[in-house]
């Protein structure tokens, strides 16, 4: 099993060959796990690599070349279980992984819940997706890429006076999961990304802002120049901000930093957060928790989506579905273990939510803020300050002050405070702006009566 | 065994690597032009335990092993890493790293030796410090502890985290220096219900040294009873304020101010190419007279601290800002030799398939002269805070964040209601020039945390006394 592996960054080893590889890894730890006298097992194997290269102030920084390969497996005594993980995959490291898991599983408690997912509920026909388009990328091409896109942005102001650089990132590989139920899955994934971060200066004012996209297939990469361009307009626009009196007022809370509100609501209403009590959200299936114009739904067979995958973490078929219809919670985000607890059955959530989107309304960013008339738009938001057992949300921000709908100057150094229930109920539209890069897609929300606290 | 031999044996001879394949990879990583050559081999075990609704419900147990290679020519640096210890897989990365540089002939390696360093903790497993049972034992009780503490504890997960890091750096400036480092922590979370109304509160702490430290001074039951302290205060919590206001922080954990008002924005690497608000200030006054900041490595057992960095140099105790002056920055040996300093033994990576980054350590402020009574009856109108969450920087304008988990309102020189959790913000360069009273009372915090800087994730720790903000901005949502 210990093959060696041809890392040549300008032809990317075909990601498919691996596949009977990682498949035999996956079935080695399953006959390993038996051996070891487990009623049951689940192991998952993934191998990728790729290039990441950084350009600054036109000299390229820093060339990585990334190669990680990783197995984790699962075993159960009964309702007891153990798990443990390794980024060998040779044979001996195969024994040991299992044998630690074992031995762990010597010592946890018996609990009814622990176990493999249901048998019926596993992809056993699943589509491809479309996840695998690997770029054959010389480092010199990638430093094109990137100059180009950093030299865009640097000439796009007088006032972009320095650079973090700009970074192309290109990676490929393949994972397997399986299971003793006779479960095997797995494919092929590619995922291409070009970021940049610049740094204007006007005075005393120094800003610093980014911009990326992020594929599964590089010719869908925004253009260089344009990735550039949106950097340096960001940090540029934020220079001299302002600070604002501490005021109650609307808040749009713009595209890029719309889907953390989505997260946290998918957070809360999370099978672990919700058997814990550690959610706000406790028993809200059914209630209305929106406007009842609000339709958010996870789509996890979008071919070539970022967040797509036909099967979960527990091999279980994922499924397009409705999260809130009409401003209702439609259902909760559970893996099997939590289902059990809730006593209800997994949404194939092991893992998380793929490609969560929320429905667009009809105006776009400028008629947004034509519809607040004045208020705040927050174009970011610095550190955790959500409490999940309360709501309660208190977190940095800056933005722009604006007034009858026009934009009238940057805004930092403030906070944005509120509960989520008051502010999920308190949406009062959002926008059709949603081609944001990401997994996640929204436009930007409208929230009425938030607490600005400043000056 | 020393530290040194632990490493060559764990990361050279059990792999089947002897002293000239080790000449071989760096002579292959090494060219004319490259100035700085190292490898960095790394072997780690972590096992993770986690108690929930009273029993023992998951375990793991991962196992590491790589080497990380890299040449750095100027400013330019290439990096291969790889999780086969063998020859060949290490002339292939060594030969990728080094295609940073422009070819030439080789370059000269001189005689690898180790640098003189003083161990600041035992070179042992803290996985097998205790056996299963005690571990599971000591876990339960915690649980025990905090259900005992209050009636209104609904929930409690304890989670026990043991890792055992063994690390090797070979360096073309003639380091080989070997390291074995432990790490323990535990954690508490509780949440509490009273008349539908839930709160949480959590506690812990950990060390760089085996698992028997939490056995000791009852800091495990200690830390239960913490918890649970902290989730009932929040049960009785009223709105915060919102607005700028004075703001006394309590000593230890909160010195998460220090790592994100300062810390961050004096890391070399942001300071030699010019994106910190602080760069090019060494020299002026940069905080209160009051104000002392040192970054330490060098305190025994604590979570921050290193024998040896991650580039083989032994970790110092660096003053950062000396009586309201800067006086300069953290250094891994690349920012150094750029800036024309010495390496302030600052250069640290979460793993081998990481590259190194000057990187806070221990980072705590100075006592001063105040009784911390004194501060509180100082302040007529405004907030003590004296447990945080997490915080969070943007080191080019200088605005940071950390949020309070634990606070109280102050009135009339007297600590009075507690408040909901709230985000406070500030500029760093301006914050620490407000700082008009430093407490007596330094604490360092209970071992507890992790830095994350460019999606590197690194243990630190953090301290203050209790000092006083004239002035910062509360994120509440009481007018």
């Amino acid at each position: 099993m210990n093959s060696p592996r041809e890392l040549t960054p300008d032809a990317p080893l075909d990601a498919r060959t691996q596949l009977p590889q990682l498949e035999q890894a996956v079935a080695d730890l399953l006959a390993e796990a038996k051996r070891q006298g487990a009623s049951a097992a689940e192991a998952g194997v993934s191998s990728d690599s790729g290039l990441s290269l950084t350009v600054r102030l036109g000299e390229v920084e820093t060339i990585e070349h990334t190669n990680d390969r990783g197995l984790g497996v699962t075993v159960y005594f009964g309702h007891r279980k153990g798990a443990a993980s390794t980024s060998d995959l040779s044979p001996q490291a195969i024994r040991e992984t299992v044998t630690a898991a074992c031995r762990i599983a010597r010592y946890t408690s018996e609990d009814p819940c622990h176990g493999l997912a249901d048998p019926a509920l596993l992809a056993r026909d699943y589509p491809d997706l479309d996840l695998y388009h690997p770029w054959s990328l010389a480092p010199e091409e990638a430093a094109e890429i990137a100059r180009r896109c950093e030299d865009a942005a640097r000439q796009t102001d007088p006032r972009i006076s320095n650079s973090e650089g700009a970074t192309l990132n290109s990676q490929s590989g393949s994972f397997i999961y399986g299971n003793s139920h006779g479960f095997v899955g797995g494919y092929p994934f590619s995922r291409h990304s070009l970021s940049c971060s610049v740094i204007a200066q006007e005075g005393d004012s120094m800003q610093r802002d980014y911009w990326y996209d992020s594929s599964r297939l590089h010719q869908t990469l925004a253009a260089p120049e344009t990735i550039g361009r949106i950097a340096a307009e960001r940090a540029v626009a934020r220079l001299n901000g302002r600070r604002l009196g501490t005021r109650q007022t609307p808040v749009v809370f713009r595209a890029d930093i719309a889907p953390g509100l989505l997260r946290s609501l998918t957070g809360a209403i999370r099978g672990h957060a919700l058997y814990r009590k550690a959610s706000f959200l406790l028993d809200q299936l059914g209630e209305q928790l929106f406007p009842d114009w609000v339709q958010i739904h996870e789509r996890p067979h979008l071919p070539r989506g970022l967040a797509s995958a036909p099967f979960d973490n527990e091999g279980v078929a994922t499924r397009d579905r409705d999260i809130i219809r009409d401003g209702v919670l439609q259902g909760y985000v559970l893996d099997s273990y939590s289902a059990c607890r809730l006593g209800m059955q997994t949404t194939g959530n092991a893992g998380g939510v793929r490609n969560l989107a929320i429905d667009s309304g009809e105006h776009d960013l400028a008629g947004l803020l034509q519809e607040m008339g004045s208020g705040l738009l927050v174009t970011e938001m610095m550190g955790h300050g959500l409490n999940m057992v309360t709501g309660d949300y208190s977190r940095g921000a800056s933005g722009f002050w604006v007034e009858n709908g026009e934009i009238a100057y940057p805004v930092e150094e403030i906070t944005v405070a509120g509960n989520l229930r008051d502010m999920f109920r308190g949406l009062v539209a959002v926008g059709s702006d949603n081609d944001i890069p990401g997994s996640v897609r929204t436009g930007s929300w409208l929230i009425d009566g938030m607490t600005v606290a400043g000056e | 065994m020393q530290a040194l031999d632990i490493a060559r044996h764990t990361l050279l001879d059990s792999p089947g690597l002897a002293d000239s394949d080790l000449e071989r990879v760096m002579d292959q990583l090494l060219s004319s032009d490259i100035d700085v050559a190292d490898i960095y081999f790394q072997s780690s075990r972590l096992e993770s335990w986690v108690l929930d609704d009273g029993i023992i419900k998951e375990g793991n147990h991962n196992i590491e092993q790589g080497a990380g290679l890299r040449a750095i020519s100027g400013e330019k640096t290439g990096f291969a890493y790889t999780d086969d210890l063998n020859l060949p897989q290490l002339l292939q990365a060594a030969g990728s790293a080094r295609a940073i540089a422009r070819s030439g002939q080789s370059g000269r390696l001189p005689q690898l030796s180790p640098p003189a360093a003083r161990p600041l903790y035992p070179a042992v497993n803290p996985l097998e410090s205790l056996n299963e049972d005690e571990k599971l034992a000591l876990m339960r009780r915690v649980d025990a502890e905090a259900r005992a503490a209050d009636p209104r504890v609904q929930q409690v997960i304890v989670s026990l985290v043991a890792a055992h890091d063994v690390v090797l750096v070979a360096a073309n400036d003639g380091t080989l220096a070997g390291d074995v480092r432990p790490l323990i922590r535990l954690n508490v979370q509780v949440i509490v219900e009273q008349d539908g109304r839930r709160e949480q509160g959590s506690s812990g702490g950990g060390a760089r040294t085996t698992l028997d430290f939490l056995l000791q001074e009852d800091r495990a039951l200690g830390f239960a009873r913490e918890a649970v302290r902290q989730a009932l205060v929040n049960l009785e919590a009223i709105d915060a304020p919102a607005g700028t206001m004075p703001v006394v922080l309590g000593p230890g954990w909160p010195g998460v101010l220090l790592h994100e008002a300062v810390g961050h924005g004096l890391e070399g690497d942001f300071n030699r190419k010019g994106t910190s608000a602080f760069a090019g200030r060494v020299g002026e006054q940069v905080a209160s007279t009051l104000c002392t900041v040192v970054d330490d490595g060098t305190l025994p057992d604590r979570r921050g601290s290193l024998t040896i960095d991650d580039e083989g140099v032994p970790s110092q105790h660096t003053v950062l800002i000396e009586n309201g002056i800067l006086r300069g920055y953290l250094q891994d040996k690349m920012n150094a030799r750029l800036m024309g300093v010495a390496s302030t033994g600052n250069g640290r990576r979460e793993s081998y398939a990481h590259l190194p980054m000057p990187r806070m350590t221990n980072t705590y402020m100075l006592p001063g002269d105040s009784d911390p009574n004194e501060i509180i009856a100082s302040v007529e109108k405004g907030l003590y805070a004296v447990n945080f969450g997490g915080g969070q920087v943007d080191i080019t304008s200088g605005k940071f964040v950390f949020s309070a988990s634990e606070a109280y309102l102050i009135e009339n020189g007297r600590v009075t209601t507690p408040v909901k959790g709230a985000t406070l913000i500030g500029s760093g360069p301006e914050v620490m020039t407000r700082v008009s009273m430093v407490g007596n009372d330094l604490e360092l915090d209970s071992g507890v945390g992790t830095c994350g800087k460019e999606g590197q994730s690194v243990p630190v720790g953090v301290g203050q006394p209790t000092l006083k903000i004239d002035e910062l901005t509360v994120g509440g949502t009481a007018a």
